[in-house]
């Protein structure tokens, strides 16, 4: 991809772009369209656009996967982390009411807090898969039937 | 209006699917699936169905297309000619299957319907709940998140386990060393 | 017509028994995997359309009175398209290993390779 000045200038100025909505759209799922999904998906998609442009390399440098691996379970340890705190606060599992002073105040808490996880582990997984098929070397035009 | 945009993409995604299934030629295949998830996502915004088209757009336009090309780059670029087997018995379970759920279909509710069983029991409640006990204006985010909490529990879980069972399968390769002559 | 009035579920099957026809007539893995996409969002779309409220809007909520369509399908639609892309990731890593172990993709040179031993 080095002779491709085009792809890398884009590539430059388009992925923090992209990081940046991805967060625009976890916060704002409450408001609109997004959540935590659609912004774990996004964040991977501009990885994977910086691994496609600069090199698998480049991309493993500026995500390590020794960080990626732990964060992905580290989402869903925040998701089921919020539903153990409001037993310890003696609610039901999963019952955001008991979080804050005001049951809406707690749901808005937990609502943040679970897309948060849900975000985290898209987000992490997703990549993570990528660099596992891009990680094989490709095979040659004749090995490939 | 929605009417007739509706049948334009309801006409593209079947001649797409077509498309797929004759094509020998495994790359525009891969770009065949992408536009189909688009025009998916486009038919779900005709619907109102505002988060599945999102989710689906960056979904199957996004990470599934790029999947299947590195898929590619590691297989084969061309399906093999000739069948190998007799099409008639597929064919045979496929009519028999499409004519059964075809006929099913004649007692469903007309499209739209506003006293269809699908908008009686549980939907109202949460539409109209949703503003007290909650307080946020997306409601499908409310439902995912708090009323139906466990389900994205469950749900987020089966994306660590297909993340695990890729990492398992395929593994990460060490990264080399940064070496000072090794420049890019 | 009755066919005007439940059009979106007509095609919607008709949608899937070509991913179905795809999925088990073709040898080809990676375009089994496509065929059971496209099966995918054809079920996709018949739950999504059976949502569908004449005259209704996106389900958030705004000032005034107004009609939405009805939210509980698309919660159960988003999370089956994320459970979809995570079998979709498995199934290709699968393919990707196999294609290591055989030499193939087309399953029956795979199972004549099996038979073999």
């Amino acid at each position: 991809m080095r002779h491709h000045i085009v792809l890398r200038v884009i590539a430059k100025m388009l992925v923090p772009v992209i990081l940046l909505f991805a967060l625009y759209v976890q916060f704002h799922g409450d408001y609109g369209p997004g959540g935590g999904f659609q912004a774990g998906v996004i964040f991977a998609a501009g990885v994977i656009l910086y691994s496609l442009v600069f090199g698998l390399e480049a991309g493993m440098q500026a995500v390590p996967p020794e960080i990626l691996r732990p964060l992905a379970a580290v989402g869903v340890l925040l998701y089921g982390g919020v539903g153990v705190a409001t037993l310890l606060l003696g609610g039901a599992y999963l019952d955001y009411d008991v979080l804050a002073h005001d049951p809406v105040h707690g749901q808005h808490l937990g609502i943040l807090l679970v897309e948060l996880g849900v975000g985290i582990t898209v987000a992490s997984v997703l990549t993570l898969v990528y660099f596992a098929f891009a990680g094989r070397p490709a095979l040659s035009k004749e090995e490939q039937q | 209006m929605s009417f007739i945009l509706e049948v334009f993409l309801l006409a593209f995604l079947t001649v797409a699917a077509l498309a797929i299934l004759r094509m020998r030629d495994l790359f525009a295949i891969t770009m065949l699936f992408s536009l189909f998830s688009l025009l998916s996502a486009g038919l779900f915004t005709v619907m109102d169905a505002a988060d599945v088209a999102f989710t689906e757009a960056a979904v199957g336009a996004g990470i599934s297309t790029i999947l299947m090309l590195v898929t590619l780059t590691q297989s084969a670029r061309e399906e093999k000619p000739g069948f190998h087997r007799s099409p008639v018995l597929p064919l045979v379970v496929v009519w028999i299957t499409g004519g059964a759920l075809l006929y099913g279909t004649r007692d469903l509710p007309t499209r739209g319907d506003p006293a269809a069983p699908v908008h009686t029991h549980v939907a109202p409640r949460y539409l109209e709940a949703t503003d007290e006990e909650i307080g946020i204006p997306n409601v499908v985010t409310a439902v995912l998140a708090s009323y139906r909490g466990y389900d994205t529990l469950g749900e987020t879980t089966v994306i660590l386990t297909a993340g695990i069972g890729v990492l398992a399968l395929l593994g990460i390769p060490h990264r080399r060393r940064r070496k000072q002559d090794d420049e890019e | 017509m009755r066919l005007l009035e439940i059009y979106n579920y007509e095609v919607a099957i008709v949608l899937a028994m070509i991913g179905l026809y795809t999925v088990i007539s073709r040898a080809n893995l990676v375009k089994k995997v496509a065929g059971l996409n496209i099966f995918q969002v054809s079920v996709f779309m018949l739950y999504i359309s059976m949502g569908v409220v004449t005259d209704g809007t996106v389900p958030i909520l705004i000032e005034g009175p107004t009609v939405y369509s009805n939210p509980l399908p698309h919660v159960l639609i988003l999370t089956a398209i994320v459970v979809g892309v995570a079998t979709t990731a498995l199934a290709l890593a699968l393919i990707v290993r196999i294609r290591e172990a055989y030499g193939t993709i087309e399953e029956i040179d795979i199972h004549r390779q099996d038979e073999s031993f």
